[in-house]
């Protein structure tokens, strides 16, 4: 089992964070240094968010080959609120491309004096790919990579979990819905159990339920009164429109009577549960609006810390780098010192 | 020219073979075995192979020699040069070319090069349907004159039942083996990886088993039906094993293969998305590369094929999911091969046997054996020394190796094709 583990191919040679693909690999301090950071960016009378020039003279690029409106635009707010250079590029994949094209519309745009580039792409695996392929001073940051990770939605349900209940560590969380496709649980799980929740269960019906759940540290729930019972926060997970047609599921109707979240359902939760959900709800689908607009629901804070969150990530990467370039130049320097020490023992022993 | 290789260890199961002796040959044949040269043979030429192993020519029952199009990597030259310095010397090529080898046609221009090239002995495989597409059935017998020994569909299955228990009666009349891919598309769905612990972590979409086992169930009882002599290609699962035994055990006349790669690799080398360990069928379970080693063993299953898939660079210079599948390993199947003996998984004689005496018999031809009057198609293999596979030293011109750094012990030194010298260890 030693292939599992790896040398972390986001961690530079100081253990920081070099490129941000997933959260799976890392170490607590790595993601409480990110919501520490975040908690940061965030002005504790106003709950608003600060403009800091952090990121002048960087240029970040946000490649979207996936359509995407929600996270391109709190990636662009975030970009702008560090006071980066941003640009955006919408790339059609449907014409099967070859690797060298790909690959050259990614070096292109590093000739471009890009410090960073924020991807989406439809294969799992995609972020980890072009980060195999960047320049080494060039940092990737993945914003969705097929069914793989979506690691700063991720973080920001981790800090939203944190901001409510103080930390992560010992609770109980459910996760309803369509785990089998979703980036966006795959990278909770994991970030959960860095964390150290007491317990990971995942509730739906089989056909949306993973392969091999003790692969991942969870477990599964068909029943979700059974699911939901006792927890401290309930994740609720949007269910695509293709999974009716490719017969995963009968109906939307027939999923928010099994599975859906209403008020009586919700009482079974812990008292304080609180109700996540990574947006935009189907009302009716996954979730009531009686307990979507009610006082347990956290779904309209998530937004405002993804854009938090996403400074957080960025910020520590670009400081990171300074950090490394610093810590080289001290080695080299170090180096250069070597034999002037070696001399002085030489005439200290003579 | 008269050639006596002297004091090898001559290894051939198809005698049941395993003796230090000389083998003499003559015009491109084997003309005699032991201490005694045969009546009237003087030798113009003599090899020393004292400690050296003597092996038949190994016959591969699928490897793609990119000819004609350009869906792969190389040429019928580069690719049995390949192939003898991996001690191959008969090829079964697949008839997913550009166009489709289904027709007279593109069987005799594979011939041709292959005479040009004159390295290997290539057998072209017709394509079931035209185009390879299910539906229309090929000249069979035209494909047959014009030299193929079997048909397949690549790996591109019939979809239709009922198309396919039409080609399955069709042939049986002809006496052809007809090479089954197992696959259910619509199982399959898209899918890039075994369904299992690694694809649920990384969120690859998932090749179930099931893919493969419902789709060798519905061909088994076609086979049967049929009376056709199926053999069954590159099977992935433990469930297909036991499923091919039974079959046997009813007296059905079928056969079938393993890659070799599924008998060193599982889905934990997906771990990491390396498009190199991109496969089809996917890498399985350690449980089915276990199961598969065990039928192996025990005969279920007959042969081992290197599924040389030589690929352009680029084909593998993208995400997991969207590189092409397949592995270069015409130089790597005896290596590998010889690995699973050195690590006590199996025996020689059955490893050897797999690669040489069963393929040939499958096909029905003279090749794989040492015996005399048979061509002499052999190879020099010296059984010491530790080298490592660098791919830029690879003769393919595929370089998709998902073993380069790995360490063997022992290699081919030299190869003869028909009583030539098509290969020599650092003289290329």
């Amino acid at each position: 089992m030693s292939r599992l583990t790896g040398p972390n191919i986001q961690l530079n040679e100081l253990g920081q964070l070099h490129h941000f693909l997933t959260i799976e690999g890392l170490k607590q301090q790595h993601l409480i240094e990110i919501l520490d950071t975040a908690e940061s960016f965030i002005n504790p009378n106003t709950q608003e968010i600060k403009k800091v020039p952090i990121l002048r003279g960087k240029t970040i690029m946000n490649l979207f080959f996936e359509p995407s409106t929600r996270t391109r635009t709190t990636f662009e707010i975030a970009e702008k609120r560090l006071s980066a250079q941003v640009e955006s590029l919408d790339i059609e994949t449907s014409a099967a491309k070859k690797g060298e094209s790909l690959l050259d519309t990614l070096w292109n745009l590093q000739a471009m004096q890009t410090d960073m580039f924020v991807i989406r792409h439809a294969q799992s695996g995609a972020a980890q790919f072009f980060s195999q392929h960047v320049a080494p001073h060039v940092h990737v940051l993945n914003a969705g990579d097929g069914q793989h990770a979506h690691p700063t939605q991720a973080m920001l349900d981790m800090f939203t979990i944190r901001k409510h209940k103080g930390s992560v560590f010992d609770l109980k969380v459910a996760i309803v819905g369509d785990v089998l496709h979703s980036r966006v649980v795959r990278s909770q799980i994991q970030a959960l159990s860095i964390l150290e929740a007491r317990e990971i269960r995942v509730v739906g019906p089989k056909t949306l339920m993973p392969e091999s759940p003790e692969a991942m540290g969870i477990h599964v729930y068909h029943d979700m009164e059974e699911g939901i019972k006792d927890v401290d926060v309930i994740i609720m997970v949007r269910l695509q429109n293709e999974r009716m047609t490719s017969a995963l599921i009968p109906s939307e109707k027939e999923f928010f009577k099994l599975y859906g979240l209403t008020k009586e359902r919700l009482a079974l939760a812990k008292p304080d549960a609180i109700v996540m959900h990574p947006g935009p709800i189907n009302r009716g689908v996954e979730i009531s609006s009686e307990v979507a607009d009610g006082p347990q629901s956290v779904i309209l804070e998530q937004v405002t810390y993804g854009i938090a969150v996403r400074m957080a990530v960025m910020s520590i990467i670009m400081s990171n780098a300074a950090q490394l370039k610093q810590h080289r130049a001290e080695q080299a320097s170090l180096d250069l010192d070597e034999p002037h020490t070696l001399n002085a023992m030489e005439e200290a022993n003579s | 020219m008269k050639l006596v290789i002297l004091n090898g260890r001559i290894i051939d199961p198809s005698q049941n073979l395993d003796q230090v002796t000389n083998l003499y040959l003559s015009r491109g044949r084997i003309v005699g075995m032991g201490d005694q040269a045969p009546e009237g043979f003087t030798a113009t030429q003599e090899v020393d192979a004292t400690g050296k192993w003597i092996l038949p020519g190994l016959v591969d029952l699928q490897a793609r020699l990119g000819e004609p199009g350009s869906n792969f990597a190389g040429s019928i030259a580069s690719e049995t040069k390949a192939a003898a310095a991996g001690g191959i010397t008969s090829i079964c090529c697949p008839p997913d070319t550009s166009p489709v080898n289904d027709s007279q046609a593109v069987t005799e221009l594979l011939q041709r090069r292959a005479r040009q090239a004159s390295t290997a002995f290539v057998m072209p495989i017709g394509a079931l349907t035209i185009d390879l597409k299910g539906e229309r059935l090929s000249g069979i017998y035209s494909l047959k004159q014009a030299g193929c020994v079997a048909l397949s569909q690549a790996n591109t299955p019939i979809r239709s039942a009922l198309t396919l228990k039409n080609a399955l009666e069709y042939t049986s009349t002809q006496d052809m083996v007809v090479m089954l891919r197992c696959e259910d598309q619509q199982l399959k769905n898209g899918g890039v990886a075994h369904s299992g612990p690694v694809s649920s972590r990384l969120g690859l979409p998932e090749i179930p088993p099931s893919a493969e086992t419902t789709a060798l169930a519905r061909d088994l009882i076609l086979v049967e039906e049929a009376g056709v002599r199926a053999h069954f290609s590159q099977l992935s699962c433990a469930r297909s094993v036991e499923m091919i035994a039974d079959a046997k055990k009813r007296g059905l006349p079928i056969t079938c293969d393993v890659a070799i790669h599924q008998l060193h690799l599982s889905e934990m080398d997906v771990l990491g998305f390396n498009s190199l360990f991109h496969v089809s069928p996917p890498l399985r379970s350690m449980q089915d590369k276990q199961a598969l080693l065990m039928g192996l063993k025990s005969g279920v299953i007959d042969a081992v094929v290197s599924d040389h898939t030589p690929l352009q660079k680029d084909e593998k210079l993208l995400p997991f999911g969207e590189s092409m599948p397949g592995i270069s390993g015409l130089e790597t199947l005896l290596p590998l091969l010889m690995k699973l003996v050195q690590e006590n998984d199996l025996d020689l004689m059955t490893a050897i046997r797999c690669v040489t005496q069963n393929p040939a018999k499958i096909l029905g031809v003279q090749r794989g054996t040492l015996d005399i009057n048979q061509p002499a198609d052999l190879s020099i293999f010296n059984p010491e020394g530790i080298w490592t596979l660098k791919v830029n030293e690879m003769l393919s011109e595929g370089q998709n190796t998902p073993f380069q750094g790995w360490e063997f012990i022992g290699q081919v030194e030299q190869t003869f094709f028909q009583g030539r010298s098509v290969y020599r260890k650092n003289q290329v």
